[in-house]
């Protein structure tokens, strides 16, 4: 298994979200947490991609304990072996579509002239190589999920994280970003974790699990199929 | 009953013969359920006896082949098939519905059956997406119908899930 998530546990104030959650995932696999509102399925992936730590249980990545290291860790890890994607791109307005996408290999330190190379392949898999220079609030929806997942996956990550992906975009639009995200994820031999209620996104993962009051149900390890 | 009608609008574009008419139907229609010969020749009698068609026999080589054409009678009612909307079905009778209703009556586990139900549409939805990956527009808009509906018993299946107490008292108490 690439992640795992160990009887989980993880409350807001009094409410808890997560109750003893276990996901186990394994490496280029593509899965789908599907769930109603609320159900817990985006802390379960906070807690997998160690944004929040789980009050009890524990998360594991690539054989490593993932909760028990210190903040300066876990950021680096997030850096380096995760992509996010989120549902509204979360893109950083100011900066230009190739800013963007270079940015997460600048923190990391990659030379700037490489940074810039990479980031021109990756918006060039996503057809978007003629977009580069605009900034990302003239782009359209589904133009600005593409970078997000340019973003998500130029530092060539073990695992990326999407929470609702297509969740603003029109039916054919997300299925075209979905498409390109597992499509290019695959080729890159990356795991995908994509938190959605939305059926025809989950129907391109290898399988779902569901999340209900904060416990996973996989139906395919409780024999509910056959 | 969709066969004869569109047999008659594949006529209307252009007359044809049955062994065309069939790779026509085949390709936009048949969906990997091929129309038999036997049965593409009998409706074309039909519509012929019914004069909505007219066979004109071509001499050749080979057995003898009949060129179809629509006749006014059939585009009249290739015209009114096409203007009718299909009946909005209520589905009000389900399969789903009634085996939840009767698990909750017999105290079986109705949410193990929703959640096989569950996965088991979400396995068909990811062989339709296979299928729009690998496949033409016309397969992928026939997929998408199929997942269009398949989306839609899902949202019953996770609505049902979510009420499910509430309708287990409904039943008990009834």
């Amino acid at each position: 298994m690439i992640i795992e998530a160990r009887k989980v546990s993880r409350s807001y104030g009094s409410t808890p979200a997560l109750r003893e959650a276990d996901l186990s995932v394994a490496a280029g696999e593509v899965v789908a947490v599907m769930g109603p509102s609320g159900s817990g399925k985006s802390t379960l992936l906070h807690c997998l991609a160690g944004i929040f730590t789980p009050d009890s249980g524990e998360v594991w990545f690539d054989g490593r304990r993932l909760d028990t290291l210190d903040d300066g860790r876990r950021s680096e890890l997030r850096r380096t072996a995760f992509g996010f994607v989120f549902q509204f791109g979360q893109l950083v307005p100011e900066l230009t579509v190739t800013d963007n996408v270079m940015l997460p290999l600048l923190l990391g330190r990659t030379r700037r002239k490489h940074a810039e190379r990479r980031a021109a392949e990756w918006l060039e898999r996503l057809e978007l190589a003629d977009l580069g220079g605009r900034r990302t609030g003239e782009l359209s929806g589904g133009q600005a999920q593409r970078v997000a997942i340019a973003r998500a996956l130029v530092t060539r990550p073990r695992v990326v994280f999407a929470d609702e992906p297509t969740g603003a975009l029109d039916t054919l639009t997300g299925e075209h970003v979905m498409n390109l995200l597992v499509g290019l994820a695959r080729e890159e031999g990356a795991t995908v974790i994509v938190v959605t209620h939305d059926a025809r996104v989950a129907a391109c993962a290898d399988r779902e699990v569901v999340v209900r009051d904060g416990r996973v149900s996989d139906p395919y390890t409780t024999g509910a199929v056959r | 009953m969709t066969v004869p009608l569109a047999l008659l609008g594949l006529l209307e574009r252009e007359p044809s013969h049955g062994y065309d008419l069939k790779r026509d139907y085949d390709t936009f229609f048949g969906r990997g359920r091929p129309l038999p010969f036997g049965q593409v020749y009998s409706t074309l009698g039909r519509l012929a006896r019914d004069g909505k068609v007219t066979g004109q026999s071509e001499p050749g080589d080979g057995p003898d082949r009949k060129r179809y054409a629509i006749t006014p009678l059939g585009r009249q009612e290739v015209a009114t098939w096409l203007a009718e909307p299909v009946a909005a079905e209520p589905y009000l009778q389900t399969v789903l519905f009634t085996k939840v209703v009767l698990a909750l009556m017999l105290g079986r586990d109705a949410a193990g059956y929703l959640d096989a139900q569950r996965a088991t549409h979400m396995r068909r939805m990811r062989e339709l997406t296979e299928v729009k990956r690998g496949g033409s527009l016309t397969d992928a808009l026939l997929a998408d119908h199929a997942m269009f509906h398949l989306e839609a018993d899902l949202r019953w299946i996770d609505v049902t899930q979510a009420r499910l107490g509430a309708l287990a008292e409904t039943v008990r108490a009834s």
